[in-house]
């Protein structure tokens, strides 16, 4: 079983979009898959119009208290379960705090999840907290949005270094540049300048466009409601450098 | 945990396409439903052996073909599911020929030595639906199923609905079957396909069996009791016929073996109470089908047991024992045309007509023990028969006083068998553990002198072939060693079954249960 987290400090950079159509498409691509929603915004459990809500809250699946199999849903794709998001999620560090040893809790928890999974899809929420610290320990693949601004390198190269800081277990990191916005220069010339440089930004990019907007609308990864876009082939393409690397 | 699923069978009118199904109008306004792709078509045959082992062991064998892959579906008493792709299967095939994988190695326990069959075949047309909530998220899958049924008899069957809940979406499908399940009209668990089938053509599951369960009341008259059991007997002699003249698996001609010797019991221990002249003239008749089927069937033990023979050499190698079982293949073909020449002969036919006439045109006799009694009588004398023959053997008796002694359990046995259902069934039930004993025993010491003596013959005949190496010979002889081992054993063990048979303990059992018959 591998795990695989999209994360980002900042927020708004398409970490949702890529879990959804990641998880996906790794389901069509014959795997189990697992999308654990983290973030208590919920929007991978709208997408996947699954009521965000999970009995005993985020307290009760942190402590063990509440089997985490019992919480899983099944989406409406083949091979393919949500661990949907709850408003408790809000206090997750809390929970993580008065437990022994909480960058360790979240890997913990998944273990068991082996038998059942090939691939755990971990949607974070932004900012940077003790769950970061523990997803990051927790994660094999860590798969970083990045609007390709000057700002959000420096952000990488932040968490490249806090990474490296990291006791025990590290995760690989892949950076891909999302959200491109074609009329910017500056956002054509980073992301095509980028990966030729660094081995940590993947070459696949995923444009702003407004099919991937529409999900909300759609309530559906993109792959199922336009599988011949645009935005889908993108999609695909990133998995496929995913999969590559991290499988 | 497995999935929820249930079915739900519709009304014989209910049969608009998937979406116009009037059923599913009570779904509305709570769930929706969809269609989630085109139909297909299947194939399917519903295996199970000829004495329904999957269905007694509560199994349910699918051989699915058409669309798909083809593949063999093995549901569980739970409706837990083992599937195994295997493309291009004949049936009747035995377990242990389909290809490795899961349910094969389920089937092997579960089928044994017997051939898996065709109990129904059927096309049916398999659409699937989604079941959405309010949040137009699907919560259940519904397969809508029409089958119409080609064999054992052609019949179309109500639509059924199967549904199988979304991961943690049990309790709205819960719902939605409960719904549908009210709106059919249906009362608690639908039967399965497989009864649905075999409903329509008038038969159903466990059939056959080759347990006698002859219901018989104690004050009928015996004459009629002894009809009922012959009659019986006869529809399972009848009935093994096909299956033996097909040659698709040992145990059809065993069953029909064990019917005639059967047959053969009634007739010498209660044949009297037949009209005159009757028993002796039919008797002599089933001697001959008995000794017909012999051959075959000594044969067919030797070839069963054989593996087992092989491996448990010490000094010589299984493969040196190769040409002996070449030879028995041989032998057994030999053996197996001369065995349905018979079965296909005229004195054959006639046997079974006149049997049957003679049986059907039977009335009760003016006078004559009823049915209790005719029981109770015949059981005492044999077993005092047992005890007294049984009593007189020492440990230099000759062998024949055995063999003696096993038939005579046998008939026992058998009369304990047919009038079962006169007897209190606990008591019955300890009566025959106290007898099985006795008789496993003597089986063994029989069974193994008889094949040693076949052995000899058989190499005596394979030396006359000048190609058979002497190393078979040898291996051989090494089993003819080891069986003479194992009769030395039985002949041990005799001394202290009998006593157990003869103690005062189990002879008040017998008792209880020949003087307690229900009167």
């Amino acid at each position: 079983m591998k795990v695989l987290a999209t994360y980002n400090i900042k927020g708004g950079v398409g970490k949702t979009a890529t879990a959804v159509n990641l998880s996906y498409l790794a389901a069509m691509d014959g795997l189990r898959v697992l999308l654990w929603d983290l973030d208590p915004q919920a929007a991978a459990s709208f997408l996947f119009r699954i009521r965000p809500r999970v009995k005993g809250g985020g307290k009760a699946l942190i402590r063990g208290s509440r089997e985490i199999d019992a919480a899983i849903k099944g989406t409406d794709f083949d091979r393919l379960d949500l661990l949907p998001a709850d408003f408790t999620y809000r206090n997750l560090d809390l929970v993580l705090g008065a437990t022994k040893k909480p960058t360790r809790r979240l890997a913990r928890l998944l273990a068991p999840l082996a038998a059942d999974y090939d691939v755990i899809f971990l949607d974070c929420p932004p900012g940077i907290s003790l769950l970061s610290e523990s997803v990051l320990q927790a994660t094999d693949g860590l798969l970083v949005p990045l609007i390709p601004t000057v700002l959000s390198l420096r952000t990488l190269d932040q968490l490249t270094e806090f990474i490296g800081g990291l006791n025990g277990k590290r995760p690989d990191v892949l950076a891909f540049f999302s959200m491109i916005d074609r009329r910017k220069r500056l956002h054509l010339d980073i992301a095509s300048q980028l990966p030729t440089e660094r081995d940590d930004v993947a070459a696949t990019a995923i444009p702003s466009l407004s099919l991937i907007e529409r999900m909300s609308l759609e309530r559906a990864p993109v792959a199922a409601f336009a599988p011949r876009s645009r935005a889908a082939e993108c999609y695909r393409q990133l998995w496929a450098e995913v999969k590559d690397r991290e499988l | 945990m497995p999935a929820f699923s249930q079915a739900v069978v519709l009304a014989a009118s209910d049969r608009g396409q998937p979406g116009e199904l009037g059923v599913l109008d009570t779904l509305a306004p709570r769930f929706s439903v969809h269609s989630a792709g085109r139909s297909r078509t299947v194939r399917r045959a519903w295996l199970d052996t000829f004495d329904w082992r999957l269905h007694r062991a509560g199994l349910t064998l699918e051989y699915v073909t058409g669309g798909r892959p083809a593949e063999l579906v093995l549901t569980g008493p739970a409706g837990d599911q083992v599937t195994q792709q295997a493309s291009r299967l004949t049936w009747p095939a035995l377990a242990g020929d389909l290809p490795a994988g899961p349910v094969r190695d389920r089937l092997c326990v579960a089928a044994g030595i017997r051939a898996l069959l065709p109990a129904a075949r059927a096309v049916s047309t398999v659409q699937e639906l989604r079941v959405l909530n309010e949040d137009t998220k699907t919560i259940a899958w519904l397969t809508v199923d029409r089958t119409a049924v080609s064999y054992p008899g052609a019949a179309q069957l109500p639509a059924r609905l199967q549904v199988t809940a979304v991961r943690g979406y049990q309790p709205q499908a819960e719902r939605v079957a409960q719904l549908l399940a009210d709106a059919a009209g249906q009362d608690g668990a639908a039967s399965g396909p497989l009864d649905a089938a075999l409903a329509a053509a008038g038969r159903h599951a466990e059939d056959y069996s080759n347990k006698l369960n002859i219901q018989l009341s104690p004050d009928m008259p015996g004459r009629l009791a002894l009809r009922t059991i012959l009659l019986d007997l006869l529809d399972t002699i009848q009935a093994n016929v096909p299956g033996t003249l097909r040659d698709i698996d040992t145990e059809f001609l065993h069953d029909l073996r064990v019917a005639v010797r059967r047959t053969r019991s009634a007739l010498k221990l209660a044949g009297d109470v037949l009209p005159a002249g009757l028993a002796a003239r039919f008797a002599p008749e089933f001697k001959w089908l008995g000794d017909l089927t012999t051959p075959t069937r000594d044969l067919d033990v030797y070839l069963l047991d054989y593996q087992d023979m092989a491996d448990g050499l010490v000094s010589a190698k299984p493969a040196e024992l190769a040409p002996f079982h070449d030879h028995l293949v041989g032998q057994r073909g030999i053996e197996y045309r001369r065995l349905i020449r018979g079965l296909r002969s005229a004195r054959f036919a006639r046997l079974i007509s006149d049997w049957r006439a003679a049986l059907s045109g039977l009335g009760p006799a003016r006078s004559g023990p009823r049915a209790v009694d005719l029981a109770t009588a015949r059981l005492r004398r044999a077993h005092q028969k047992v005890l007294r023959q049984g009593q007189a053997i020492s440990p230099d008796s000759p062998a024949e006083r055995l063999h003696d002694l096993r038939k005579k359990c046998k008939e026992l046995r058998y009369l304990l068998e047919f009038f079962a259902s006169l007897f209190d069934p606990q008591a019955y039930q300890r009566a025959v553990k106290d007898l099985k004993g006795l008789q496993d025993c003597l089986g063994e010491f029989q069974d193994r002198q008889v094949q040693q003596q076949e052995l000899r013959e058989f190499a005596s005949q394979m030396m006359a072939d000048r190609d058979t190496p002497a190393t078979a010979l040898l291996a051989m002889g090494e089993l003819a060693g080891q069986l003479g081992l194992r009769q030395h054993q039985a002949r041990d063990e005799f001394a202290g079954r009998f006593r157990d048979f003869a103690s005062p303990a189990s002879e008040h059992r017998f008792r209880v249960l020949t003087g307690g018959a229900s009167q």
